[in-house]
């Protein structure tokens, strides 16, 4: 997944003016219907493979489905149960409390990180700078369930490197510790995992849009006095703003909804402590077979997902503004 | 400027660190995958292996329907990337080169659509498909992966139509081309990079997805490999040398697209095209 940064590679970004907007054209030949049928496909797919799930998904929410009337092919309505029972159950608050500190907690690592290691980008020679490049892009490009797997064995509790290491650094009790046992140790190596495949995406494109910043600023900057520290502040920083705030919520967005890693990693387990709400909703409804409540929950879930995704949009329609 | 030794050092350091922490990973799985079991489980890590074998590729490979799940996930992927391109193509050539009322609403439309929270939505699927009798089949699993990378490739499409300057399709239709000609004699072969691009990222979606996969179809013959991958670790135990031969092949595809991909995307699009 990317961010849609298909901006030239020249040139700031914010100095794009409305004016290279195209004049308006005489009716096109096709017909004014052309555009709609040509986007007909997609809207039909999107209707009926998006749009269709998620209903159902609502209705789903408003209905008594176990193991049994699922067998039995009958929908028995139960109002609002689900989302009672769901909503007045501590589990459902714990959970989201966890899914909350998790994603922030992963966030800010990757944002910090990821930012300080693109602007180190910059500040590299070139070839050193490529040579961190093509580690940031292979760690970037391991597909999410190989990068798991290969987590537990780096966190294996026999012969895993991680504990080899510790051991060896006078961490003795870590030398046979089994990093599923805990609820921590369990969130711990996800985060670690989350962080290091997150990094290349914010670190590279924000290499790439220090890239854009203009050397004029720069010159005007030093021109007026300015020293490393307060080029940074006035010009560095209030460039990259816009792009930061855009990545931050792209990254809410998607660790929110980390179900792979967590569940590949553990199961959501030792006990259940690590499931997030993602994880919760498939436990509850697929694994312990309470479809609808698994339902409920997978709608109040969609429903925070929304108002980030709401938001995040506001953001980046802001910025491209023009583009539209 | 010139800065002290200190200040050229430790970027270079930091660096070097930074290399090996993000690198360690990807190489320990290969150099594992590599190892004879006896120096995977060694009391001290083999940091390099001299004897590379390919013995847990072939306990991999050799592993019951292994190559079913790779027919699968290539078949599923495949189809999923065509079905989304021939989709999207209309549709980015609508929202790049036409004005149209409602134009910026189908915009936001797909780009809350690529947000879509798939993760979540695996039940409702379940209950679809089921109710269509479709479990444990391939069908639902291609139309679900299309629409999943469907918005991606559509707003991506748009970019790089976008990018396509207008003259040379008004030439070619200056020169009697009707609008459809000039979309398939010009457009399309100036197109070719970015589909490229795209269906890569595409490829790479459809072949990670593991959450409707694992619902879905519960019978080996319709599984694919993300699924498989998980699950290996409960059939081989701690054969850890399988397990990241098995990683590693799964891997392998994705590492060689992205590298490709990375740069040529956008790189050498209209190069000289309306020179001549």
């Amino acid at each position: 997944m990317t961010v849609q940064t298909e901006r030239p590679p020249s040139g700031p970004v914010d100095v794009h003016k409305p004016d290279d907007r195209e004049p308006r054209r005489p009716p096109q030949r096709g017909g004014a219907l052309a555009p709609y049928l040509l986007l007909l496909p997609a809207c039909v797919a999107t209707v009926l493979l998006l749009g269709w799930p998620l209903l159902k998904d609502v209705l789903l929410s408003f209905q008594n489905l176990n193991m049994a009337q699922l067998i039995q092919h009958v929908t028995e309505w139960n109002g609002i149960d689900n989302y009672k029972e769901t909503l007045t159950g501590g589990d459902f608050w714990r959970v989201t409390l966890r899914s909350i500190l998790f994603t922030a907690v992963n966030v800010v690592l990757i944002m910090i990180f990821g930012a300080l290691i693109g602007l180190l980008l910059a500040r590299l020679g070139k070839r050193m700078r490529v040579t961190l490049m093509i580690g940031l892009v292979l760690a970037w490009a391991m597909p999410v369930v190989a990068a798991t797997t290969v987590y537990q064995w780096l966190f294996a509790q026999r012969f895993g490197v991680v504990n080899w290491v510790l051991d060896k650094l006078g961490w003795h009790s870590m030398a046979d510790y089994s990093w599923t046992s805990s609820q921590m140790s369990t969130f711990f190596v996800v985060t670690v995992l989350i962080v290091w495949m997150s990094i290349p995406f914010v670190a590279l494109n924000l290499y790439a849009a220090t890239t854009t910043i203009p050397d004029e600023l720069y010159e005007a900057a030093a021109l007026d006095g300015a020293g490393a520290w307060r080029s940074f502040t006035t010009v560095t920083f209030p460039f990259l703003r816009p792009f930061l705030y855009a990545t931050t919520f792209l990254e809410i967005i998607w660790v929110f909804k980390a179900f792979v890693q967590v569940y590949a990693f553990n199961g959501g387990g030792p006990d259940r402590l690590t499931e997030i709400l993602p994880v919760y909703a498939y436990i509850e409804g697929v694994g312990n077979q309470h479809y609808g409540r698994g339902a409920a929950i997978a709608v109040l879930t969609i429903l925070i997902l929304l108002a980030l995704t709401a938001y995040y949009l506001r953001i980046v329609l802001k910025q491209e503004e023009d583009e539209l | 400027m010139k800065r002290s030794l200190f200040g050229r050092l430790w970027p270079n350091v930091t660096a070097v660190v930074l290399f090996i922490g993000f690198v360690f990973p990807v190489y320990w799985m290969f150099a594992t995958a590599f190892k004879p079991t006896g120096d995977i489980i060694s009391e001290d890590p083999v940091w390099f292996p001299t004897d590379a074998t390919f013995e847990h590729f072939k306990t991999a490979t050799d592993a019951d329907n292994f190559w079913t799940f790779v027919t699968n996930s290539l078949v599923v992927t495949v189809l999923a990337v065509v079905f989304s391109l021939l989709i999207a193509l209309a549709g980015a050539f609508a929202l790049a080169r036409m004005r149209f009322k409602g134009r910026r609403g189908f915009i936001v439309g797909f780009m809350m659509a690529q947000m879509a929270p798939w993760e979540v939505m695996v039940i409702a699927i379940y209950m679809i498909v089921r109710d269509a009798s479709m479990l444990n089949s391939l069908v639902p699993l291609t139309l679900f992966y299309t629409m999943m990378i469907l918005p991606f490739t559509i707003l991506t499409l748009r970019g790089f139509v976008a990018a396509v300057p207008r003259e040379l399709e008004e030439s070619a239709m200056v020169d009697g081309c009707t609008r459809g000609q000039a979309f398939r004699k010009v457009i399309f072969p100036l197109l070719a990079p970015g589909l490229m691009a795209t269906s890569m990222f595409g490829f790479i979606t459809a072949w990670n997805e593991l959450p409707l996969v694992l619902v879905v179809n519960k019978e080996a013959e319709a599984q694919t490999l993300p699924l498989w991958l998980t699950s290996f670790q409960s059939v081989f135990g701690n054969d850890w040398g399988a397990t990241m031969a098995a990683s590693s092949l799964f891997a392998i595809p994705i590492l060689i697209l992205f590298v490709f991909l990375q740069r040529k995307a956008v790189s050498g699009l209209t190069a000289g095209a309306v020179k001549g």
